[in-house]
């Protein structure tokens, strides 16, 4: 079977100063983890001249300062770290719950995920707080995850004129993908609810709660407990 | 210590200085200075290191109070400016007392200028960097743009006996038309006659044109027969040339992480500070090189640089 999964690296050539690592040409976990695996091994091993390595879905981009190394020798590097891939162990996951206010004035859009798949406001509620999401990757705006494992009967298509002002802590829902807006942004997912939780604190020593391999499990709360966690968040 | 007030804004001054490194994996893009080249310079007339923090001015300038003895430099666009209401000159330091009115006025050439002064502008770090990214409302003073009455502190100053002024031979001229060199690739297997189309059209800078990126206007590019109009998504550099659903190219800067659209060619990291000095209606060429050619202008640059730090410290 087709697993998605390069049975050698691909190169591709960001500018003067990037290089772009492709594992897969698929979203699956199987190449998001080798993806993950090797942005572990690039920090343990931190080879001269890289200054940062960013994982997403199926691929790596290493940014090197090009009058310390250069191509060859980071294709060289990155191979030889390949090889000793399986002495990595990948730390385990952790799971974040994060509380999710649904529908209302929250979740503008819940009532239209519902009527698309036939569903009750109810069962949509519970169909997305059930799983527990494996974040891919982390971008578009500080700390928005993209997770994988939204329940196929929620796959809903994205607003055709996106909304030019998402408040932050939104919850939306885009084709198979699921996420947060940790800032508010313009966006096009279709909203569901909102979590009162601060996602994003640039000024906490870690600014952030979750990193991609993570899992996310949503958790309902009323409307009471958001504005309590609302007010807790403040202080 | 505070060092400027600022009277009025100017259309889009911002506090930043060569980026923000280690949390793109996060979604926080690098942000920092666009023209690496007119920020060094800045900061090596007035004696600085080369990351201190200085203001990006974009197109209109701002009109500041001055509130201590210091020296400052504007490089960069070419805006006009006065001192007291006498003219100054960029390019060079300016000595400055409290009291002073400095009014910088609008761009003639460029379009973003460099404020840098003795000491750099104070304001906290955050995640490694000064650097204002106004999208996720972080960095630089408060997250934002600088406002009316907003007071700018500084480091300790370190007055120089002598003032230093950039040779004038040194000094970049911002044309209406540009050439700016390239790399083919990320994506350059995903296009034929696209490469050729890039290579030989003349494109015009947009209205929309800002730190996020450029989009230009000019002859479509089209990507192969049968080929994805998107890819999965994938994190982005600077300079990147972004191919939309539209097929008129976007320059990205340094406001974005990641991006699902193939990237045709992207712009050497030598010849960013250009596009950054383009405005809307300017004139892009671009001019295909290779990857150890970059590397050699890259060189060639830095070494540039480092001469003239040398040269201004004697």
């Amino acid at each position: 079977m087709h697993s998605g999964l390069f049975e050698r690296a691909f190169f591709r050539i960001a500018g003067d100063q990037g290089l772009l690592v492709e594992y897969g040409d698929e979203i699956n976990l199987e190449v998001n983890t080798k993806v993950r695996t090797m942005a572990i091994i690039m920090k343990q091993y931190t080879p001269k001249g890289v200054i940062e390595t960013i994982p997403t879905y199926r691929s790596l981009l290493i940014v090197y300062d090009p009058s310390i190394t250069n191509l060859a020798k980071l294709q060289k590097e990155l191979q030889r770290l390949e090889e000793r891939l399986y002495e990595i162990q990948i730390p385990p996951p952790d799971t974040i719950e994060i509380p999710v206010c649904y529908g209302g004035e929250f979740g503008p859009d819940i009532e239209f995920v519902a009527e698309t798949h036939d569903l009750s406001v109810k069962e949509v509620i519970q169909l997305h707080s059930e799983p527990e999401y494996l974040i891919y990757m982390v971008g578009f705006t500080p700390g928005f995850p993209f997770l994988g494992g939204l329940s196929e009967k929620l796959h809903t298509s994205r607003l055709e004129t996106p909304r030019t002002f998402v408040p932050k802590g939104s919850v939306g829902i885009a084709n198979n993908q699921t996420g947060i807006y940790p800032v508010s942004s313009p966006g096009g997912w279709q909203l569901i609810g909102r979590s009162p939780i601060k996602l994003f604190a640039p000024e906490r020593p870690n600014p952030f709660l979750y990193q991609a391999g993570d899992h996310i499990k949503f958790k309902p709360i009323t409307l009471e407990e958001y504005s309590r966690l609302d007010k807790e968040d403040e202080k | 210590m505070d060092a400027l007030l600022i009277v009025t804004p100017g259309a889009y001054t911002t506090v930043q200085d060569k980026g923000r490194y280690g949390y793109q994996q996060m979604g926080v893009p690098v942000s920092g200075v666009l023209d690496a080249f007119a920020f060094y310079a800045a900061n090596m007339l007035v004696g600085n290191p080369d990351n201190a923090a200085a203001l990006e001015i974009t197109i209109v300038g701002p009109c500041l109070e001055i509130l201590t003895d210091t020296h400052i430099a504007v490089t960069g666009a070419e805006m006009g400016m006065t001192l007291n209401d006498q003219p100054v000159q960029g390019w060079k330091a300016i000595r400055v007392k409290p009291g002073d009115i400095l009014d910088i006025q609008q761009v003639k050439s460029g379009c973003r200028a460099y404020l840098a002064v003795s000491g750099g502008i104070d304001v906290p770090q955050v995640m490694g960097s000064r650097s204002t990214y106004a999208g996720g409302k972080l960095g630089g003073y408060k997250g934002r743009p600088l406002q009316e009455r907003d007071m700018i502190q500084c480091g300790e100053t370190k007055l120089l006996t002598k003032l230093r002024q950039f040779p004038s031979d040194m000094i970049p001229q911002y044309p209406l038309e540009i050439v700016i060199r390239a790399i083919p690739g990320p994506q350059n297997d995903f296009f034929h006659e696209g490469l050729d189309t890039i290579f030989q059209s003349d494109y015009m800078v947009s209205a929309k044109a800002d730190r996020m990126g450029y989009r230009l206007q000019g002859p479509k590019i089209k990507v192969l027969e049968g080929m994805p109009k998107s890819i999965i998504s994938e994190p982005t550099m600077p300079g990147g040339v972004q191919i939309p659903a539209d097929e008129q190219p976007i320059i990205l800067l340094v406001e974005q992480t990641v991006g699902g659209y193939t990237k045709i060619v992207t712009v050497i990291s030598t010849d960013l500070p250009k596009v950054a000095q383009a405005t809307p209606g300017d004139t892009i060429r671009f001019e295909k090189v290779t990857l150890g050619q970059a590397h050699s202008l890259y060189h060639d640059q830095k070494k540039l640089i480092q001469m003239l730090a040398d040269q201004l410290s004697e």
